[in-house]
């Protein structure tokens, strides 16, 4: 398909002890980790945990009170959201924000456009990452009328033509029906071992957290708990504590 | 990309357009000068419309302050004519330069400082009224006694100078409300058009996709401001008078946008469909209440019908009118 991303191994994560205050609350407390190109690491913990807000801080969105952001070794300080997009850095939101009174071939050729200027190429590569996301059939419909989990893969859809080289994926799959997981897991994967894109994703749904990661970051209360291999992070104490529970693992 | 516009409509609309040009192509030879004249003030609506519709209807600015720039486009224009011999088809480079200078300083301190919504309407209103203050203290522009301009019998028309007949200025403002639709339809399916309606939308996530706020807010207002003011160019010459007590005014303003908020914001016929209601609506209850020594008669009416149409078709009048005739595109384009 055309909607091939940008290949080689590139879009290594560094973060250096970041935090981020809300008033009282410490949302983020230095943290630090990284993720080397072409790997997936997932970002887990429970709700208030600070993910998104690492997020916003990674994409740009929100300034950090402490430490930096590194793309593949150079620093993200001080570039707004649009610039670090067009550094390589594709993101959702974890509540959707489509362009509502757009088309989705319209929506994802937005993301298309940071890299051409060529408004008809913008929008034959959407429809190619559409096609790749199984929303193929819906091209011309606009976002009100598709299903929420449909709109998950929109903002999935819009991140990606963007052409990144590192995607944050914040709980794209929560809502989504086992098989759906599965496929989108697929495609992830598929991603991930054809192109080396690197991924960093928030999520609740183990069975994809599990599928997919090389490695697990456990945030909790804002710190970073652990940062280790699924099954080592899975049987730490602290994290079984704090979090998941033995039932999250069924 | 013309042809790309033509080849996206559907055939239903494209004849719909043809017998619409046409018709107003050949009016001055088939009306009355009564119905010349309330035919040009529905198509400077219309093409004034159609400039600030590009700035809220498709990059999502509200300005409330578009008085401002027809003001600055008209008094520029008429000065260097009055006071300098300066052509208006050289002067009009002026009315733009000011316009769009006014306009992108609005709009930096507006997108710079992160003043959105209503608040970003209140500066564009704190800046039309602000500058007609000014202006009516400069004695050189005429001040509060106002700016004429030097009416002469006319035996020709004279386009380089704006001075000629009603159907001269009727054919003027057609053509520029033609271009201007022309320009809006080829913005809005550009790359530009569509980087506008995701900031419309959604700025933050725009933003996320790569979307450079700051730069395509500040691309929007420069085009608005400066189609505005050659729209006020047209009108120095075309009335031939400017009092900085009406021009620069918030009712001069909401007259400008009243059209597209009727006819449908973000549309393109919208602005043109607007016009071509409320300015006939207006000179009808004119006519009705004449003679009645009713002042407020014909605003509250006007009101009434403007309110009634908002209420019952709160997205305007063109997306419902556009399904009725069925003009919806094969695919892709824009309405
Ligand atoms: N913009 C904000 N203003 C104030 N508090 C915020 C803001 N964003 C997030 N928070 C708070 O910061 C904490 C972390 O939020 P968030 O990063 O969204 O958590 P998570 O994504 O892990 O569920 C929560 O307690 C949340 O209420
Ligand atoms: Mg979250």
């Amino acid at each position: 398909m055309s909607a091939s991303v940008a290949a080689g191994s590139a879009g290594a994560l560094t973060v250096r002890n970041i935090s981020k205050r809300f008033g009282g609350l410490v949302a983020v407390s230095e943290v630090s980790f990284s993720v080397a190109a072409g790997e997936i690491h997932a970002l887990i913990g429970p709700n208030g945990a600070g993910k998104t807000t690492t997020f916003n801080m990674i994409a740009g969105a929100q300034l950090p009170d402490t430490g930096d952001v590194l793309l593949d070794g150079v620093s993200l300080a001080g570039l707004r959201p649009d610039q670090i997009c067009r550094a390589g850095v594709g993101r959702t939101f974890q509540i959707v924000r489509p362009f509502n009174e757009l088309t989705l071939v319209e929506n994802v050729a937005v993301g298309a456009l940071a890299w051409t200027d060529d408004l008809a190429e913008a929008r034959d590569y959407a429809r190619g990452v559409l096609e790749l996301l199984g929303l193929g059939d819906k091209k011309e419909a606009r976002p009100s009328s598709i299903t929420l989990p449909d709109r998950k893969c929109l903002e999935v859809a819009r991140a990606l033509a963007t052409k990144p080289k590192l995607l944050l994926l914040d709980e794209v799959m929560a809502g989504l029906r086992p098989t759906e997981t599965d496929r989108m897991v697929a495609i992830f994967k598929k991603l991930n071992a054809d192109t080396g894109l690197t991924i960093l994703l928030i999520e609740h749904v183990m069975r994809a957290v599990m599928a997919l990661s090389h490695r697990v970051l456990v945030l909790n209360y804002g710190r970073l708990i652990a940062d280790g291999k699924p099954e080592e992070v899975t049987r730490d104490p602290e994290v079984l504590a704090c979090y998941l529970g033995a039932e999250a693992f069924d | 990309m013309i042809a790309r516009v033509i080849e996206s409509a559907s055939p239903r609309a494209l004849a719909l357009l043809a017998v619409v040009t046409a018709a107003l192509l050949i009016a001055p030879y088939l009306v009355d000068s009564y119905v010349l004249s309330v035919l040009i003030i529905v198509l400077y609506f219309a093409y004034v419309g159609q400039a600030w519709n590009l700035m809220l209807g498709f990059a999502g600015q509200l300005s409330l302050g578009h008085a401002l720039f027809v003001s600055l486009g008209a008094y520029t224009s008429a000065a260097l004519f009055i006071k300098f011999g300066v052509p208006p088809v050289i002067g009009i480079f002026a009315a733009i330069a000011m316009a769009v200078v006014a306009g992108c300083l609005i709009g930096y301190l507006g997108f710079r400082f992160s003043i959105r919504g209503v608040y970003f309407a209140l500066l564009t209103i704190a800046f039309a009224e602000f500058t007609g203050i000014i202006v009516d203290h400069i004695s050189w522009l005429g001040a509060s006694s106002g700016l004429f301009l030097p009416v002469k019998n006319q035996q020709s028309n004279d386009l380089l100078n704006l001075r000629g007949s009603p159907t001269m200025f009727y054919y003027v403002i057609l053509a520029l409300t033609g271009f201007a639709f022309a320009l809006c339809s080829w913005l809005l399916n550009s790359k530009l058009g569509l980087y506008w309606q995701a900031i419309r939308e959604d700025q933050e996530a725009a933003e996320a996709s790569g979307v450079p706020l700051f730069r395509y807010k500040m691309i929007a207002v420069a085009i608005s401001s400066g189609l505005t003011g050659i729209g006020g160019v047209w009108y120095a010459f075309y009335y031939n008078n400017l009092f900085p007590e009406t021009m620069f005014k918030t009712s001069q303003s909401v007259e400008i946008i009243l059209g597209s908020v009727v006819g449908g914001v973000g549309t393109l016929f919208g602005p043109i469909l607007g016009a071509f209601v409320l300015t006939p609506l207006g000179e009808i209850l004119t006519a009705a209440t004449d003679g009645m020594h009713l002042d407020g008669v014909k605003s509250f009416f006007w009101g009434f019908c403007v309110a009634a149409i908002v209420l019952f078709r709160p997205q305007g009048l063109w997306p419902w009118i556009y399904d009725v005739l069925g003009l919806a595109p094969k695919k892709e384009g824009k309405r």
